[in-house]
């Protein structure tokens, strides 16, 4: 994770098309400017990003659901709660499943877990745009590149071919 | 009033905090609801929930935008509801 470039997704471990459903492992960075102000001498990594963490698996799960003809953008989150602190330096698994996918939009449910627990859950509601319509194509094949996204489309097309 | 007009005002009071008494079927969910696009697609959410259909949002939007129907077509409430009826009768 890059905190301050907005980089919350590390690896997707799994992907599931049947399901509509994928798992995500990020690792908290030890230090990032983001902790100096939230919260000196106690840094806890900001519940807004928590939920910017899920957003990003909802829209990666369902541009790649879509076969990246549509992005999704965040406008609403229905639900959220926080849990538990969430520290640096400890792994998360973020889980996304799509709740509902309508005409122009899509519900995901997620939540994020350390060690087993839930720290955090939410609704996300998100307005889906053609990539005909919007000029972040290259960007977003670049982080499906980076967080390992087509390996794990692959395991998971193997694993229903066998 | 029909059954699917009274959850339909019943949803948009929910969600949009607008008395329920307010809601006809004469109301356009615009111009006198007020209700703007982030509210208007918590609405079909919830109506796509209710009535397990799938309100083709994008299509209406196009077909208005090409000229082919007017707004009034889709956002006055008793037009709506009939809309939502015909997506249910092709569902059953």
């Amino acid at each position: 994770m890059l905190l301050e470039y907005f980089q919350m997704l590390d690896h997707v471990q799994s992907i599931d098309f049947a399901d509509q459903s994928i798992v995500v492992k990020s690792v908290v960075p030890e230090k990032s400017p983001i902790f100096e102000g939230h919260f000196p001498g106690m840094p806890l990594m900001p519940g807004v990003l928590l939920i910017e963490s899920m957003a990003q698996a909802s829209g990666i799960l369902y541009m790649a659901l879509s076969e990246f003809k549509v992005m999704p953008f965040l406008m609403s989150v229905d639900t959220a709660k926080m849990r538990q602190f969430v520290n640096p330096s400890e792994t998360l698994e973020i889980n996304s499943k799509i709740e509902h996918e309508g005409s122009g939009f899509v519900v995901s449910k997620c939540s994020i877990t350390v060690d087993g627990k839930r720290v955090c859950n939410s609704q996300l509601k998100f307005a889906t745009r053609s990539f005909d319509e919007v000029p972040t194509l290259e960007h977003i094949m670049e982080l499906a590149e980076r967080v390992s996204l087509q390996d794990a489309i692959d395991t998971y097309k193997a694993g229903v071919q066998s | 009033m029909s059954e699917t007009f009274n959850k339909v005002a019943e949803i948009i009071a929910e969600t949009s905090e607008i008395d329920l008494e307010t809601i006809t079927p004469d109301s356009n969910t615009v111009d006198d609801l007020g209700i703007d696009s982030l509210d208007f697609l918590d609405i079909v959410f919830a109506i796509d929930k209710e009535f397990g259909i799938k309100v083709p949002l994008e299509q209406w939007t196009q077909e208005i935008n090409d000229g082919k129907a007017n707004a009034e077509d889709y956002f006055i409430l008793k037009n709506l509801c009939g809309k939502i009826d015909e997506l249910r009768a092709a569902k059953d």
